[in-house]
């Protein structure tokens, strides 16, 4: 590399991810600035727009993506703790004081500026996570390891549903996917997966048709395995504890959630539609993006974008104007280069020597990973309407840099790969 | 490496297969469907509609019929009304609460985005009023229209009317119409609706999530500016349009003038006529109720006598006789019959009203001679030629429908009637195969019995005898648009079959029933002009006798030809022949003779008005009574004939002594 003599701290960063990176960010800027064209005119470029301060963002981001490089590898490991302490006092310090934006109490406001804890307890939390599984090398097999591995995702977990922020809940279960490389059971991911499938079934099929088949299912995996006594006896638990799930399930559905977030379930499941009030968003969003066909629109000639018929549309919903502008292709394109990120990140986190630095790449993938599916297969009606943003591409500072520093962390860790942390 | 090294394989795999799961999804509703597509233009695409002022309606010398005035629609659109004072903007639109409610509640059912029509055809006063404080009502606008305005209050019949689009309108017209348009719905405006109407003008508008205007779609490349509807030039003349109105004020009938030339129809006189400005604005849907209610129009307005009335032609159809008679060859211009004063059919004797003696076509036709008349129709039906009568009687209609008997004429107005001319199946039915003859069925050959024309087709006969022999469809409209179409139908002559060379001298008849000292039509002369005409008294059931004219003028190169019948007033001299001659002066003259317009005048005042029916349901018993009354008077009569209901005695029951035994039983 070219660079290796003049500049020792770029040395061995993998400028393809980088690429992707900026890749992703100028799609944003650019759609942003689409989304908020309002068909009139041509707005003259200014930093007070959304798209203005997009741009100043991403450049700030980059400042501070490559300061990042600067810092010594070692820093993050030692530090973790502390930036993991630091994230959670914040993550109280915002039920005290934070200021309440669409029903979530997730933001402390800086000046001019707003803090969101939440974003930046997701790097924390990895940051400990890749810590505590380095540190002690567990093999995440017995129940203690798992139970103090759990206790790192569940804090900030906590923490943030008592906001409630129940999207950014959410990104704490990305943490299986590094855990489940580290050692952890394949079937915690199915049973994980089993909760889910079930909870969909108990809303589309009636009690009496689903409780026989799970009883049926179960009882052939008991009968299959009579031999196997240990086998058998997990089966009877997994029987039991699922037919319990079915019965409390409904209950804590109702009990815990609010009224806002079952109908975007339900209106998801196709129980309800509500085109005016909470199903408006999926709808509009759909029509958006079905309206841009194969090839698109082109930019700046979506109607749906231009005249505001997508609420959020440079936030949460930035998918939608890509899918109305460009179309299919640019949807392909989009997602093609996030799926080129993440295996190349997990390409890098699987040749790193330490397991801090892989963990932590396991970590940084699986984020964005959850928040790229759940943030378009929210525009596309397939998951409920969720709060959270599309990584490098909506709207917005504190998304932007938090994605971008935890991104830079671990290019920096690869970079320094051949040393020791 | 150890054996957890795989598991980034299942990590990657699951990425990949999720991507794929957005991509399938995406594929779906992006290129699969075009649902989504659909929908978003619906999203932002609004049609806005400009309306076309309707087309103009001229007369024959292109003075202006028909004009639109402005009116206004108090429009709404539901979601961009905010509060305000409900009572200001009733008060000032002249609506109770209740009413506006009403409308309102209407207005939002539609949709709360597009504006609806909250209150239409607000007068100029009331707009003018309203456009001052328009601004305290937000989401109401006023939106111009235009109207029809009829300056000269008569035709009522010949215009129509225009009216709202019912739901059956804008099913059928393919996306054209939509609520709250117009639609003609009689007369020439109905027949000529889609050349009136003209087209509506589509601005595509882009409209943003709040409703915002922003501009128009593509640049406006599949707008269309609206298009007026197509100047249209009538037939008619109004001058002596008017004048038949007036004439015919007070009295129940038509006058039907055509030029005989053209098939241009000169004057459409239905009476009782109404205003047609009664059909137009707010007050139409009341105007109709008033205009059929039988109390206070018991004679039914809006039927259109010259095309839906049916008259016996009665004497109106001597000439025909005469025509066929002589192409037939079953008669000359001088064979002569006797005129006892009587003629018998068979055992059945058929009245006439003069004992004439000798009698030749010429005198025949200007006496209306029943016996003559008769002695031609026998002389027709019992031709050896035929193998029996029924096949001739069925060739001799055939004969007779070729002059427009029987059948519609194909006028452009909606709703013309056949009027009633049966062939010999008719009769096969009623009598038997071979049960009847010329004797059964002698009535027809004065123009009575199972014969009943109307106005037009009356006119039409006089249309073809003045053009000797072919008549073109009577029409109303002879130009459409600028470049003054009409349809090739009202251009074609359609000959009768009977040689030129027959019509004069059943012209000489008809001129010398008007001009000679023994002419039974000597009322309807004009100075200077010579006109040809028949007067008919002809019998009706249900009253007095109906008079009637017809005629054309002058004879070389006629100009016009007239039908006129005014119901229940006695002989066809008296009233119809008169009103026939002052048209005919007025259209060919310009003027009426000055020692005639006292008599004008004084025709102009006389009321002949049916005695009103009473309640049906009263007088049905007595109807029957009388009719019997009446067929037992008749058979007493003609006791040996095979007399039937339908052979009305000729002339000689007064149809008044019907109507007393009603008046007296009271």
């Amino acid at each position: 590399m070219s660079t290796q003599q003049g500049n020792r701290f770029f040395f061995n960063v993998d400028w393809i991810t980088i690429l992707l990176y900026v890749a992703l960010c100028t799609i944003g800027v650019v759609n942003i600035y689409a989304s908020i064209f309002n068909g009139s005119t041509a707005s003259e470029f200014n930093f007070s727009t959304s798209y203005g301060k997009q741009l100043i963002y991403v450049i700030t981001g980059l400042i501070l993506g490559f300061s990042i490089l600067l810092l010594d590898a070692k820093f993050f490991s030692i530090f973790s703790p502390i930036v993991y302490g630091i994230t959670m006092l914040l993550l109280v310090l915002v039920l005290v004081v934070g200021r309440k934006v669409g029903g979530n109490q997730a933001w402390i406001p800086l000046g001019s500026f707003r803090l969101q804890p939440s974003e930046l307890a997701k790097f924390g939390t990895a940051l400990l996570l890749a810590r505590y599984i380095s540190t002690f090398s567990p093999k995440l097999r017995d129940i203690k390891s798992i139970f103090f591995a759990a206790v790192i995702i569940v804090i900030p977990l906590f923490l943030i549903m008592l906001q409630p922020d129940m999207g950014s809940g959410l990104v704490f279960l990305s943490f299986m996917f590094p855990l489940y490389r580290e050692g952890l059971s394949g079937y915690f991911l199915l049973i994980f997966l089993g909760m889910i499938v079930l909870f969909i079934a108990d809303f589309l099929v009636p009690i009496e048709i689903l409780l026989p088949i799970v009883l049926a299912i179960g009882g052939l995996f008991i009968y299959q395995n009579r031999r196997k006594q240990k086998i058998m006896f997990s089966s009877i638990i997994v029987t039991v504890v699922a037919v319990l799930y079915l019965f409390t399930v409904k209950l804590a559905y109702n009990k815990l959630l609010e009224p806002h977030q079952k109908t975007r379930i339900e209106i998801m499941l196709g129980l309800k539609t509500d085109p005016k009030g909470a199903g408006y968003n999926v709808i509009q969003s759909k029509i958006a993006i079905g309206s841009g066909q194969l090839t698109g629109r082109g930019f700046l000639e979506g109607t749906q974008t231009k005249y505001g018929y997508v609420p959020e549309q440079s936030t949460d919903f930035i998918f939608s104007t890509i899918g109305e502008e460009w179309g299919f292709a640019g949807c392909f394109t989009v997602i093609a280069l996030y799926i080129f990120m993440l295996l190349r990140v997990i390409n890098l986190a699987e040749r790193q020597r330490s397991t801090f630095s892989r963990v932590y790449g396991y970590c940084v993938a699986s984020i964005i990973f959850f928040h790229v599916f759940i943030n378009i297969g929210m525009t596309i009606g397939i998951i409920p309407v969720i709060g959270i943003p599309l990584p490098f591409i909506s709207y917005g500072g504190s998304s932007l840099w938090s994605f971008t520093v935890l991104l830079f962390i671990f290019l920096k860790l690869d970079s320094n790969r051949m040393g020791f942390i | 490496m150890d054996n957890l090294f795989n598991r980034k394989y299942i990590i990657q795999g699951l990425f990949i297969a999720i991507a794929l799961i957005l991509l399938g999804t995406l594929f779906y509703i992006q290129v699969a469907s075009d649902k989504y597509f659909l929908s978003a233009e619906s999203n932002v695409l609004r049609k806005l509609y400009t309306f076309p002022a309707r087309g103009v309606i001229l007369d024959r010398n292109e003075k202006v019929l028909v004009q639109n005035e402005p009116v206004y629609d108090l429009m709404v659109i539901p979601n961009q009304v905010k509060d305000f004072d409900t009572l200001a903007l009733c008060n000032i639109v002249g609506i109770d609460m209740k009413r506006f409610k009403k409308s309102f509640n209407k207005a939002m059912s539609q949709s709360r985005y597009q504006p609806s029509i909250f209150e239409k055809q607000l007068s100029i006063q009331i707009y003018a009023a309203l456009s001052e404080q328009l601004s305290r009502f937000p989401g109401f606008f006023v939106q111009s229209r235009t109207v029809r305005y009829y300056p000269d209050s008569a035709a009522g019949h010949f215009f129509g009317f225009v009216k709202e689009v019912s739901q059956k309108d804008i099913d059928e017209s393919e996306g054209y119409y939509r609520p709250g348009d117009y639609i003609g719905k009689g007369g020439v405006e109905k027949q000529y609706n889609d050349v009136l109407r003209g087209e509506k003008g589509i601005i595509n508008m882009l409209y943003d999530a709040h409703n915002v205007p922003k501009g128009s779609y593509a640049e406006g490349r599949f707008d269309t500016l609206a298009r007026s509807g197509e100047k249209v030039v009538s037939s008619l003349d109004f001058r002596i349009q008017k004048l038949g109105e007036q004439l015919m004020k007070n009295k129940v009938g038509s006058i039907v003038a055509i030029e005989p030339a053209t098939g241009e129809i000169l004057a459409f006189v239905s009476s009782p006529g109404y205003d047609p400005n009664l059909m137009v604005g707010r007050q139409q849907g009341n105007n109709y109720m008033d205009l059929i209610n039988q109390e206070k129009n018991p004679n039914r307005v809006f039927t259109v006598r010259p095309i839906q009335g049916y008259y016996s032609p009665g004497s109106a159809f001597k000439p025909l006789d005469a025509l066929l008679g002589l192409q037939e060859g079953v008669i000359d211009p001088n064979t002569t019959f006797n005129c006892p004063g009587y003629f018998m059919a068979g055992n059945h004797r058929v009245k006439c009203e003069h004992v004439d003696g000798p009698i030749a076509l010429r005198k025949g036709l200007a006496r209306s001679c029943n016996t003559y008349a008769l002695y031609v129709f026998q002389k027709l039906i019992t031709q050896k030629k035929f193998a029996n009568q029924r096949i001739a009687y069925d060739a001799w209609q055939q004969k007779v429908k070729k002059f427009g008997l029987g059948e519609k004429l194909g006028v452009d107005l909606p709703a013309e009637r056949t009027g009633r001319l049966y062939n010999s199946d008719f009769y096969n039915k009623r009598y038997g195969n071979r049960a009847w003859g010329y004797t059964t069925v002698i009535s027809l050959g004065i123009g009575q019995g199972e014969m009943d024309a109307t106005p037009l087709q009356m006119a039409n006969i006089m249309a073809i005898i003045a053009n000797r022999g072919y008549y073109i469809k009577p029409h109303l409209i002879k130009a459409i648009g600028e470049n003054r179409t009409i349809k090739k139908e009202y251009a074609r002559k359609n000959y009768v079959d009977v040689d030129a060379r027959h019509f004069e001298p059943v012209i000489d008849g008809m001129q010398d029933a008007v001009s000679a000292p023994w002419g039974t039509a000597r009322q309807s002369m004009i100075d200077n002009i010579i006109m040809c005409g028949k007067t008919g008294t002809v019998q009706n059931p249900r009253g007095k006798n109906h008079s009637v004219f017809i005629g054309f003028a002058p004879r070389d190169n006629p100009k016009i030809a007239i039908a006129v019948i005014v119901e229940n007033a006695g002989y066809g001299s008296s009233y119809a022949a008169p009103i026939a001659s002052y048209i005919t002066e007025k259209y060919l003259k310009d003027s009426i003779a000055v020692n005639k317009r006292a008599s004008v005048e004084w025709m102009k005042k006389q009321v002949i008005l049916p005695v009103p029916p009473k309640p049906k349901v009263k007088l049905k018993p007595l109807l029957t009574d009388s009719a019997k009354k009446d067929s037992i008077k008749n058979a007493v009569k003609a006791p040996k004939t095979l007399a039937t209901p339908s052979v009305k005695p000729v002339q000689t029951t007064k149809p008044i002594e019907i109507v007393k035994p009603i008046q007296t039983t009271k």
